[in-house]
C-alpha cells in the first residue's frame, strides 16, 4: 500500500536530523558528479518526494544483489531511503507468499500505472528458450517481465545478470539466458551491473530518479556514467606500480605483500568500469584489489567467459597450445604434400631438359 | 626453326631452382642494399641494375611454380607470365651489368646469394635463345676449336718454342704420371706468354714434376660464362679425361678467375662425381711452395705496389692470404687498397662481361670504382692474378689516362727467383 | 566487450591456426626442394660457417653503412624496437608464458612506451624512404606497402591502448589484438616470412661460402 507521506516526513519520523539529511544530499550530489549548487535542489526534491512504488522482480539470480543492497551493518540514510521506497513486491523481503504476493504486485501495477519503477535482478530465459527453465507461479520469467514493465516508468536492471546476462549466460548458457535490455525495448532501462553492485550506486540512481524524474546519463552499455564512467585501472591506487612495472607474481610473494599491481594475477581492472576503486565496499572499508585479489571484471558483459580470473588480460581465452599443435600437424601435411609436388615438378622439368649444344646456339 | 624456345628456357629455370633459391626469394624484403654493393649501380646511379631485380624472371617462375600461394594466384589469373620480350630485356641485366662478382651476396642482410642465382638464371636465358651473341661465339669456338679465342694446339706449340728458347728450359707435354698439370687460358697464351716461362722457372726451382696436356690445355670455360651447364660440362670433361688419363695428382688453374671457378667448384658437380685428382689455383700452389721453403727469391720489387683481388679467387674461393704472403716475400712496399681482399670491387669484366663490346661504355663507367680504389693508394704498380682482370683494368686505365703498369703475380715471382746454378 | 572477447577467443584461434599452418607449410615447401649434393673437394666446412653467418650477417660492411645508412639505421631501430615492445613488455610476457610456459623479466612500462614511439617514428621514416629512394621505389610492390601497414598497425594500436587514448578500453584493446591477428594471417604469404626464412637463407649463404673456404 502506498502511503501519502513525503520522504522528508518519513525520515523525520525515523529520527533523521535535518543535518543528517543534508549530509546525505551532499554525498549523493558529489557521487553523481553534480556541483555543490545542486545540493539545495536535491534536498528540496527529496523533501517533497512521494514514496514511489517499486516492484522488484527476481529471476535467474542468486539473491546476492539483494544481499548487497540490504546488508547494512549500521543504520545508514541509504538504508532508510531504501526503507522509504514502497517495495510492493520482493521475493526475499516480502512477508506475503503465493497468490497473495502476486495479487499485491498486480494491485501495485494497477494503482500506480505509468509511475512505478521495476527493478530486476537475475537474467531470464530468452523468448526462444524453453520457458520452463524459470517460472514463478507457473508463469515464465519472460512473460512476467513483459507484463510487468508495460505500465512502468523505468526499468532498473540490477546486477550483471539482469544487465548483461551474467552467470546463467556464461558458456554453455543452458537456459538460453538473456539480458533484460535485450527484450525490453520500449521503456527506459538503466543497467546497474556488478556481481553484486555497490549499494551506494543503486541508491544514487534512485535518488537521481526521485530528484529529476528521469534516469541519469548512461554510457554505451546503459550504465550510469557517474558510477561506471571510469575504469578500475584509472582509479586504482596500485596504478603507480603497474606503470613502474612492479607486479605480484603469486598471492604471497614479496610483491603481493608490498601491495604491487595484480595484473599478472589476472586483474581485469583495465577493462572494467565501476566505482569500486573510489566508493569501495562495506561503507568504504576496502575493495578486492586493496585486499590483494585482482578485479574480476564483474560489472562487464560476459566477464565469466573473459578468460580465467587468474589469467592476465593479455592471455587469450582460447586453448592456443592445442590449436597450435593441431596446426603444426596440418601445416606439416600440407607442406609435405607441397614439397612432394615441387620435387615432382622439378624432376619433370629436369627430365624435359634437352642438352644445349653450340650448334643449337648457332641457329638461335 | 630454332630449337631454343621460351618453353625450354622455362623448364630450365624450373629445374635450376633449389631450396637455397627458394629461401632467398622468400627472405628478400626489398631493402635495396644489394644495389649499394653493385659497382654497376654505384657508378651509374641507375636503379635498374639493382642485383635482386636482375632475378625477377627467375623469381616469378619460382613463385608461380613452387609456392602454394603463387600457384593459387596463377590459377585465378593474377600472375604475370615470363615472356620472350622480358628475357630479351633482361639480357643486359644478367650479362652486361653483372659479372657474378658476388659482392651483393656478401652484403644482403638476409643472406641471399644473388650471384649464385644469376648463374642459375643464365641457364634459362641460354636455352630460350637469349644469351648474348658474343658469348655464343666464344662458346662455339671453345667447343669446336678448343678455345674461345680460337687458339689451337699448334699455336700453343709455337709459344712453347719461344718460351723454351727464352728460358732455356724444357716445357713437358703429355707426360704420364707427372704430379702437376697446369692449365692455361687463351688470354695468357696470346697476351701474356711470359706466364708459361714463369711456370717453368718456378717449377724447376721447386723441383716438381709437371706437364701440359695437348688435348686439354685450355682452362677458360665459355660454358661457365654463358651459364650453360651442358656446355660447361663438355669443356670440363676434356680436362678431366686428360688429367685422369695422364694420372696427374694436381690440376693447376691459371691466373684466370672464372676458369678456376669452373674447374675447381663446378666440374665435379657437372660430372656427378669427385675427381681422381685435386685442383689448386696457381697462387695457392705457389704459396704452398713458399711455406715449404721451396721458393726462393734473391731480389725484390721496391716500387709502391698494390694488389687487385680477382673476385673468383678471393670472394668466391677464399684465396686471400696466399697472394699477400707471396707479395710479402717478393715486395718491400706493398699497400692494400681500401675495400681489399674479399671486399674488393670487381674489375667489371668478369663473367663474360668483357666480351660484350656493345656495353663497353657501361664497363668503363663502372670502372670508376676501381679508379677510386687506385687513386686512394696511388701505386706505382698494380699486381693481380687474373688475365681477364688485367685486360679489363688496362682498358680502364687507358680510358681514364692513368699510367699504372700492371703485372701478373706469378710472372713477378719468376722474375725475382734465385738463379739456379744448374739451370740448363 | 563482446568484440574484445571475440578477438581474444575464436578470432585468435583462427589466426593462430592460419599462422602456424602457413609458416610450417611454407618452410617445408622451401626446404623440401633440396640441394644437389656437392662432389667438389671442400676447402672449409659448412655447418660452422653456416651457423656463424646467421649472426655475422647482422654486422654490415663499412661502405654499406655509409651508402645504405637510412635503411640500415632505420631497419635496426625498427627491429630492435619491435623486439623490445613485443618481448619485454609485461602483458606480452604473460601471453607468451600462457602459451609456451616460459617467462622472463620485463622492462618498466614507461621505457617500453618510449621505445614504442621511437619504433613508430622509424617505421614512418622507412616508409617515406621507400617511396622516395629510387632503388627501393623501383623494387617495391603493393605487397611492400601492405606489409608495412600490417606491421605498423599493431604497434600503433598497442600504444593507443596502453595510453587509453581511445575509449572505451575494450574497443581499443580489441583493435590491437585484431591488428595482431591480421599480421599473423598475412605473414606466411608475404615477405614477412623472412622472420623465419632469414635463418635458412643466411645459413645457406654461410654454408656455400664456408665450403669454399671464404673467411668473412
Amino acid at each position: 500500500m502506498v502511503d501519502s507521506i513525503t520522504l522528508g516526513e518519513s525520515l523525520r519520523r525515523q529520527g533523521v536530523s535535518r543535518r543528517g539529511f543534508m549530509k546525505f544530499c551532499a554525498a549523493t550530489a558529489s557521487m553523481m558528479a553534480l556541483p555543490p549548487s545542486m545540493v539545495p535542489a536535491i534536498a528540496a526534491s527529496l523533501e517533497k518526494a512521494r514514496r514511489p512504488s517499486v516492484i522488484w522482480l527476481s529471476f535467474q539470480e542468486c539473491t546476492g544483489c539483494t544481499e548487497s543492497l540490504t546488508r547494512s551493518h549500521a543504520p545508514t540514510v541509504e538504508g532508510l531511503i531504501f526503507d522509504f521506497i514502497s517495495l510492493d513486491y520482493h521475493h526475499t523481503l516480502q512477508a506475503a507468499a503465493g497468490d497473495q504476493a502476486e495479487a499485491a504486485r498486480e494491485a501495485a501495477m494497477h494503482e500506480n500505472a505509468g509511475k512505478y519503477i521495476v527493478v530486476v535482478d537475475g537474467s531470464i530465459p530468452g523468448p526462444n528458450s524453453n520457458p520452463g527453465y524459470s517460472t514463478i507461479a507457473g508463469i515464465s520469467n519472460y512473460d512476467t517481465l513483459m507484463e510487468t514493465v508495460k505500465g512502468a516508468a523505468a526499468v532498473v536492471a540490477v546486477g550483471t545478470c539482469a544487465a548483461f546476462g551474467g552467470l546463467p549466460k556464461a558458456d554453455p548458457n543452458p537456459t538460453g539466458a538473456v539480458a533484460i535490455q535485450s527484450v525490453v525495448k520500449d521503456k527506459p532501462v538503466v543497467n546497474v551491473p556488478g556481481c553484486p553492485p555497490i549499494p551506494t550506486v543503486i541508491t544514487g540512481v534512485l535518488a537521481h530518479f526521485l530528484t529529476f524524474g528521469k534516469l541519469p546519463e548512461l554510457d554505451h552499455l546503459g550504465r550510469p556514467v557517474a558510477f561506471y564512467g571510469q575504469s578500475i585501472h584509472d582509479r586504482c591506487y596500485r596504478r603507480p606500480f603497474y606503470d613502474k612495472g612492479l607486479f605480484a607474481e603469486t598471492f604471497d610473494d614479496e610483491g603481493a605483500r608490498k601491495g604491487w599491481c595484480l595484473y599478472r594475477l589476472g586483474c581485469k581492472g583495465p577493462m572494467t568500469y565501476n566505482a569500486c576503486a573510489t566508493a569501495k565496499w562495506n561503507l568504504g572499508t576496502s575493495w578486492p584489489v586493496e585486499s590483494g585479489h585482482g578485479c574480476l571484471g564483474c560489472s562487464e558483459p560476459n566477464f565469466w567467459d573473459a578468460g580465467g580470473f587468474y589469467q592476465a588480460l593479455s592471455i587469450p581465452t582460447s586453448n592456443v597450445t592445442r590449436t597450435a599443435a593441431a596446426a603444426v600437424a596440418a601445416g606439416a601435411a600440407i607442406g609435405i604434400a607441397a614439397g612432394i609436388a615441387n620435387k615432382v615438378k622439378k624432376s619433370g622439368a629436369k627430365a624435359k631438359h634437352q642438352t644445349v649444344t653450340v650448334d643449337q646456339l648457332g641457329e638461335g | 626453326m630454332s630449337s631454343l624456345t621460351l618453353e625450354r628456357g622455362l623448364y630450365d629455370l624450373k629445374a635450376a631452382i633449389d631450396a637455397p633459391i627458394a629461401s632467398f626469394f622468400s627472405s628478400c624484403v626489398h631493402c635495396g642494399l644489394c644495389a649499394e654493393a653493385c659497382l654497376f649501380y654505384v657508378e651509374t646511379g641507375d636503379p635498374k641494375y639493382t642485383p635482386i631485380r636482375k632475378l625477377e624472371p627467375l623469381r616469378r617462375v619460382w613463385e608461380q611454380e613452387y609456392t602454394l600461394f603463387g600457384k593459387l594466384k596463377k590459377l585465378v589469373g593474377l600472375s604475370k607470365a615470363v615472356t620472350d620480350d622480358e628475357l630479351e630485356e633482361w639480357k643486359e641485366l644478367l650479362y652486361a651489368s653483372c659479372t657474378m662478382c658476388g659482392r651483393c651476396s656478401q652484403v644482403c642482410p638476409v643472406g641471399n646469394d644473388i650471384a649464385y642465382m644469376v648463374k642459375k638464371a643464365r641457364e634459362g636465358m641460354v636455352s630460350s635463345g637469349h644469351a648474348p651473341a658474343p658469348l655464343v661465339g666464344a662458346a662455339t669456338r671453345a667447343v669446336k676449336i678448343g678455345s674461345p679465342m680460337g687458339v689451337k694446339w699448334p699455336a700453343v706449340q709455337n709459344q712453347i718454342k719461344h718460351v723454351e728458347a727464352d728460358t732455356g728450359l724444357k716445357i713437358p707435354v703429355d707426360v704420364q704420371g707427372a704430379e702437376y698439370m697446369p692449365l692455361l687460358s687463351s688470354m695468357e697464351i696470346i697476351n701474356f706468354p711470359e706466364y708459361l716461362g714463369a711456370l717453368a722457372k718456378i717449377f724447376k726451382q721447386a723441383g716438381i714434376t709437371w706437364t701440359l696436356a695437348s688435348k686439354a690445355f685450355e682452362a677458360t670455360n665459355a660454358g661457365h660464362q654463358i651459364g650453360s651447364s651442358d656446355i660447361e660440362r663438355e669443356l670440363v670433361v676434356r680436362v678431366v679425361d686428360e688429367a685422369e688419363r695422364l694420372g696427374v695428382k694436381f690440376v693447376i688453374g691459371p691466373e684466370c678467375g672464372h676458369a678456376f671457378n669452373a674447374i675447381r667448384w663446378d666440374g665435379p658437380e657437372l660430372i656427378g662425381r669427385p675427381y681422381k685428382f685435386r685442383v689448386l689455383h696457381i697462387i695457392e700452389l705457389l704459396d704452398q711452395l713458399r711455406a715449404e721453403g721451396r721458393l726462393k727469391v734473391d731480389s725484390k720489387v721496391t716500387e709502391r705496389l698494390t694488389f687487385h683481388d680477382p673476385c673468383n679467387m678471393a670472394r668466391k674461393s677464399g684465396i686471400v692470404n696466399e697472394q699477400r704472403n707471396l707479395l710479402g716475400m717478393v715486395a718491400t712496399n706493398f699497400v692494400d687498397m681500401p675495400d681489399n681482399g674479399i671486399h674488393n670491387w670487381c674489375c667489371g669484366g668478369g663473367g663474360g662481361a668483357n666480351s660484350m663490346e656493345e656495353y663497353e661504355h657501361l664497363r668503363l663507367k663502372a670502372f670508376g670504382r676501381k679508379r677510386w680504389q687506385l687513386e686512394s693508394v696511388e701505386p706505382e704498380l698494380l699486381v693481380t692474378a687474373c688475365a681477364n682482370c688485367r685486360l679489363t683494368i688496362e682498358e680502364g686505365l687507358e680510358h681514364y689516362k692513368m699510367e699504372i703498369p700492371i703485372a701478373g703475380l706469378t710472372e713477378m715471382i719468376a722474375e725475382h727467383l734465385k738463379e739456379d746454378e744448374s739451370a740448363a | 566487450m563482446d568484440f574484445l572477447l571475440w578477438v581474444r577467443g575464436p578470432a585468435f584461434n583462427v589466426a593462430v591456426a592460419i599462422f602456424v599452418i602457413g609458416v610450417v607449410a611454407r618452410l617445408l615447401e622451401i626446404l623440401l626442394l633440396g640441394r644437389a649434393p656437392s662432389h667438389s673437394e671442400p676447402k672449409g666446412s659448412q655447418v660452422g660457417p653456416g651457423i656463424a653467418e646467421i649472426f655475422k650477417r647482422s654486422v654490415p660492411l663499412p661502405d654499406i653503412v655509409k651508402r645504405g645508412a637510412v635503411t640500415l639505421v632505420g631497419g635496426y631501430i625498427f627491429h630492435i624496437g619491435l623486439f623490445i615492445t613485443i618481448f619485454l613488455f609485461v602483458p606480452h610476457i604473460e601471453f607468451i608464458n600462457s602459451v609456451f610456459g616460459v617467462r622472463w623479466p620485463g622492462l618498466p612500462n614507461p621505457v617500453v612506451d618510449a621505445v614504442t614511439v621511437v619504433t613508430m617514428v622509424a617505421l614512418v621514416v622507412l616508409l617515406v624512404h621507400r617511396i622516395r629512394q629510387p632503388v627501393k621505389r623501383m623494387l617495391s610492390t603493393s605487397e611492400d606497402y601492405l606489409t608495412w601497414l600490417v606491421t605498423f598497425l599493431p604497434i600503433l594500436t598497442g600504444w593507443l591502448a596502453y595510453h587509453r587514448i581511445v575509449n572505451p578500453y575494450p574497443l581499443v584493446l580489441g583493435l590491437h589484438i585484431l591488428s595482431v591477428e591480421l599480421l599473423m594471417v598475412v605473414l606466411p604469404f608475404t615477405k614477412l616470412m623472412h622472420t623465419f626464412t632469414v635463418f635458412i637463407s643466411r645459413w645457406y649463404n654461410g654454408a656455400i661460402y664456408g665450403r669454399r673456404g671464404v673467411q668473412s
